[in-house]
């Protein structure tokens, strides 16, 4: 399993803040992650749609479409970050 | 602790004497305060909210703060982040750096500022008398950073 997390406008977006979800076969990295949870569809296709502004951190590391994703990891979904 | 994100506010003054407390090399002292504007882009700013992703950020600016010490000769550093609701006026965040000299105590101060901006997960949500609006982030802030 793999401990999704959503935040800001993402989590208003999808009604979510966290859930647990079984990797399916074939899905190993951030960018399949992203385009398998986009076919959801709804506000899943709009927000992850390719050009959306989404950063992903993989246990709590920047990550980009090409770092893998495990069993077990920690995966935040999260737009530009605008703190400070 | 260098770095602590916080709902309280803070004493700029209390945070600068613990930063330089028994260090008589630290010659200079930089730093900066984030306050509540109540404009934005959009309008009228009557509240603010700011939220965090637990772990990574504290993480996030624990990294900011060894890249600042990394880059420059600098004794020590601070970083105080606050979340939850805030108010046009009050204090968001403070960066403080203590040095030997000012030089790199004002450039490592103003690193960690524009690396907070564009690295730290930190996302502001406004309360306007339009409603609410998430604060976009903004093209200036990443070219600030790519400075460094």
């Amino acid at each position: 399993m793999v401990q999704l997390i959503y935040l800001a406008r993402l989590r208003e977006a999808f009604g979510l803040a966290t859930e647990s979800v079984a990797l399916p076969h074939g899905v190993g990295t951030v960018a399949a992650l992203l385009a398998w949870l986009s076919r959801r569809g709804g506000p899943w296709a709009a927000e992850l749609a390719p050009g959306r502004a989404v950063r992903v951190a993989v246990n709590h590391d920047v990550a980009r479409g090409e770092t893998p994703v495990r069993a077990g990891d920690e995966v935040a979904l999260f737009p530009p970050v605008t703190g400070g | 602790m260098p770095v602590r994100v916080q709902r309280e506010d803070f004493d700029v003054a209390r945070e600068l004497e613990r930063l330089r407390a028994g260090d008589a090399r630290i010659g200079a002292i930089a730093s900066f305060v984030g306050l509540v504007r109540d404009v934005s882009e959009a309008s009228e700013v009557r509240a603010m909210t700011l939220e965090h992703y637990p772990g990574m950020t504290e993480k996030a600016l624990a990294q900011i703060v060894e890249e600042a010490r990394s880059r420059w000769n600098i004794v020590d550093a601070l970083i105080v982040h606050r979340i939850g609701e805030l108010k046009p006026g009050d204090q968001i965040v403070l960066a403080a750096v203590a040095g030997e000299h000012r030089g790199e105590a004002f450039a490592a101060c103003e690193f960690i500022m524009d690396y907070l901006k564009t690295r730290a997960p930190f996302w502001k949500k406004e309360q306007t008398p339009a409603g609410e609006r998430w604060v976009e982030a903004r093209a200036s802030d990443e070219e600030k950073a790519s400075r460094w």
